[in-house]
């Protein structure tokens, strides 16, 4: 029997949508239409209404205050138009290109480390074929600690003085090292803690991700003659792209608004301000400064530069749409 | 009308990208507030006169003890009934906090969207951002001889710190001065005299090596470099060496020089040199207490309240501690708190707050200085704080606390016996303290430190900080 096919509609029987328009109702029937619509989705909208106004409290609004305080200023209860004063005042703060260098920086190693490493750790669990389960709980553990504890566990095991890892590297007769109290290592043991911290999600999506696809291509990538790693280039990536530019992205956008790690570890500065990252510094001319205006001009330089990441994904993902 | 299919695809991407990357900024955001003026009226022609005790009225007021702190709740619940028997026309809604009295995130939120209390607690330094806030109310004609009897006797530096052009906006509750806090335990392992704490930094280096031979992993001296305090204590350590980190005018840096690399110097020589400041450095406010508690530190710059916190939470014990003047001998750093008046408040509402704090803070023998109770309910007597009062009232509070204390005051004689002239914290505090904090975790954690760049790097960009805010 020929498949059902209706223009702007479903095929019925492989569920993909057709294309072209569907036909467009006229004056009275489309208002018919419409209110049939809003009586049938009633109930729909009517718990949309609580999201929308959710998110429009608590984050539509304030993002919109946030762009309005960039360009404001508050002195002796007065509050005016401040221009790009707030702007030239944060560029102008010796603190804000190393926040910048430092949060740069931070978000390399941490791609370089959170990305890859949980990646091949899914790619190793994906060729477990016994205790497959307890190794994805093991991985995921850390996920499940309270953050603030499991950072202060490292707070611990950095610690020179009597802190595990350079008890360890003590006991091996290897040299130690200052981990958070050096310039050159701190913000790469923020890092390593960070990593350890949130690599368990990241794990299991990939690992999702690879399930997910047929072994038929493994086995004939085998009978080509592919060894692992040919197989992971030549089908484990290509198949997966989708799910790792997204978390590559989601990666990007959360990396670059790191705090609670050095906050917490390093007390936010580190040492010579080597690990001030830039949600840190907004929450010094916040809370600490009381200079909203430059906290706020400091988010929206941020806005800017997470929205550009945000655009390259987009267009990254729709041209593997095309492709596909 | 059907936009072009590219248009669509671009305004997607751009809402896809903004809603996406916008979702870091609702932090800092959700804190805004209009900020703008709240109109209070101009004060009553009879504002010097006391309250009306006709008039009905509510204050809300902030730091009153939570249920966790029962004697010092005790005393609060006591306080407020007698003094509603006094004034029953007032009502005294107290505003409980856990923790600190204030803590800074919250206080400079609650000031953004104007949610203080009536009269509400605030450090020294709050002055400033209080007024940038519009939330302070003038107070000049209201405290007189009359409304608070003995305030011909507090301070005149610590008044000052609540008055802005010569107009007063608040009342001091607590001030300390600092000075440097020594486990008298390990001087005495060590085979120093506790009754001697160090007056000079060349006698703090000295003491430190002694303390720190002990071995078991004691430092003999410890010092902050995280979270502003360690710029907060080198600007005291100036101040005991005479010398400050700004100008009079407060438009330049000033730490640049001899005093400022004598202190650096000295610090970086006991970690790196004597190694008598442990390995664990970027510590801030809290660290050393616990340090010291455990027995594993000989002494810190410190302010009195330390060591009630050091006993009333971590467990320490008075006998143990005790305090000498800041090194240097030349001058220490004022702080403390006080209640300020939020600007909308009504002339009653104001004239009521300032009775509260005559009641409950600015008498000699009553409230906080009713040190017959306090010792009664099992709360500590002796420490040098609060020291506000000169003259006649500082004389009977000093017989009063002496009557009644629980501890040996005289741990505290060579600081009290030398009293340093106080100096107020410099302007734009906190963003001065954040650029030392990178001078002296320098020093404290680069054995190759270049004191001289470190000082010359943070007075120029201080000077930076201090043009931006003019």
């Amino acid at each position: 029997m020929p498949a059902l096919v209706v223009p702007g509609g479903q095929d019925s029987r492989t569920g993909t949508r057709t294309t072209g328009p569907p036909p467009r109702p006229d004056g009275p029937s489309r208002k018919a239409a419409l209110e049939r619509s809003v009586r049938r989705n009633l109930t729909a909208h009517g718990f949309l209404v609580g999201a929308v106004l959710c998110f429009g409290f608590f984050s539509w609004y304030p993002m919109v205050r946030e762009v309005i305080l960039a360009f404001q200023r508050t002195h002796r209860g007065r509050t005016t138009w401040a221009g790009w004063h707030n702007l030239q005042q944060i560029v102008h703060d010796p603190a804000f290109w190393q926040a910048w260098r430092n949060t740069v920086e931070y978000t390399g190693l941490a791609l370089l480390l959170g990305f890859v490493v949980p990646f091949l750790v899914a790619v190793l669990l994906n060729e477990f074929r016994h205790g497959r389960s307890y190794l994805r709980v093991l991985v995921y553990l850390p996920v499940m600690l309270p953050p603030v504890a499991s950072v202060l566990l490292f707070k611990y095991f950095y610690d020179p003085g009597y802190g595990l890892f350079d008890h360890i590297l003590r006991t091996l007769h290897l040299p130690t090292s200052q981990w958070l109290q050096s310039t050159g290592t701190a913000l790469l043991s923020v890092v390593i803690a960070s990593t350890w911290m949130n690599m368990g999600s990241a794990t299991l999506i990939y690992l999702a991700a690879l399930q997910g696809i047929p072994g038929e291509l493994y086995e004939a990538a085998e009978l080509d003659g592919a060894g692992l790693l040919r197989r992971i280039w030549h089908v484990t990536v290509p198949q997966t792209r989708l799910i790792l530019s997204l978390m590559l992205l989601m990666q990007i956008i959360a990396t670059m608004q790191v705090f609670t790690e050095p906050f917490l570890l390093t007390g936010g500065a580190g040492p010579q301000g080597s690990t001030t990252t830039v949600v840190y510094l907004m929450y010094q001319y916040a809370f600490n400064f009381d200079n909203y205006g430059a906290a706020a001009a400091l988010g929206l330089v941020l806005l800017v530069v997470l929205a550009l990441f945000s655009a390259v994904y987009v267009r990254l993902s729709r041209d593997g749409r095309d492709q596909d | 009308m059907t936009r072009p299919r590219t248009t669509r695809r671009r305004s997607r991407a751009l809402v896809a990208a903004v809603v996406v990357a916008g979702l870091g900024l609702t932090g800092v955001a959700c804190s805004g507030g209009s900020g703008g003026s709240s109109g209070a009226g101009a004060a009553p022609a009879d504002a010097s006169s006391p309250l009306d005790p006709k008039a009905k009225v509510t204050i809300t007021i902030d730091c009153m003890p939570p249920a966790t702190k029962k004697p010092e709740l005790k005393e609060w619940n006591e306080d407020v009934a007698a003094f509603h028997k006094l004034y029953p026309n007032v009502t005294v809604e107290g505003k409980s906090t856990t923790g600190q009295c204030e803590d800074p995130a919250t206080f400079a939120a609650q000031l953004k969207g104007g949610t203080e209390p009536d009269v509400f607690y605030s450090y020294f330094t709050d002055l400033p951002q209080v007024l940038d806030a519009g939330q302070a109310a003038d107070i000049t004609p209201y405290v007189t001889q009359r409304t608070v009897p003995t305030l011909g006797d507090i301070a005149p530096d610590v008044l000052d710190v609540e008055k802005d052009s010569g107009r007063l906006y608040g009342l001091p509750a607590s001030d300390y001065t600092m000075g440097i806090l020594i486990n008298r335990k390990l001087f005495k392992e060590a085979g120093l005299d506790p009754d001697r704490p160090p007056a000079t930094w060349g006698q703090v280096r000295a003491d430190a090596k002694a303390i720190a031979a002990l071995g078991h992993g004691i430092a003999g001296y410890g010092d902050y470099s995280a979270g502003n305090n360690g710029g907060w204590h080198f600007t005291a350590e100036m101040d005991g060496l005479g010398a400050s980190v700004v100008n009079a005018a407060g438009t330049k840096a000033t730490f640049d020089d001899a005093q400022g690399q004598q202190i650096l110097d000295t610090l970086h020589a006991m970690r790196w040199d004597d190694d008598s400041m442990g390995q664990t450095q970027l510590l801030k406010w809290g660290d050393l207490q616990k340090q010291m508690v455990a027995g594993k530190l000989g002494m810190f710059v410190a302010a009195p309240d330390d060591i009630t916190y050091m006993v009333e939470t971590l467990g320490g014990h008075y006998e143990d501690y005790g305090m000498g003047p800041m090194p240097g001998g030349k001058g220490t750093l004022l702080g403390g708190d006080a209640y300020l008046f939020k600007k909308s408040d009504t002339p009653d509402q104001i004239k009521a707050g300032i009775a509260w704090l005559d009641f409950k803070f600015l008498k000699e023998g009553q409230g906080q200085f009713d040190y017959a109770r306090t010792k009664a309910d099992g709360l500590p007597v002796g420490l040098p704080q609060p020291e506000f009062y000169t003259g006649a009232t500082k004389a009977t509070d000093d017989r009063l606390k002496a009557a009644s204390a629980t501890m040996p005051v005289a741990n505290f004689a060579a600081f009290t016996a030398h009293p340093l002239p106080g100096h107020a914290e410099p302007p734009n505090a906190q963003e001065i303290y954040k650029v030392l904090d990178n001078a002296m975790s320098g020093v404290l954690t680069d054995r190759s430190a270049n004191v001289d760049k470190l000082l010359s790097t943070a007075a120029s960009q201080v000077d930076e900080v201090l043009a931006n805010s003019q």
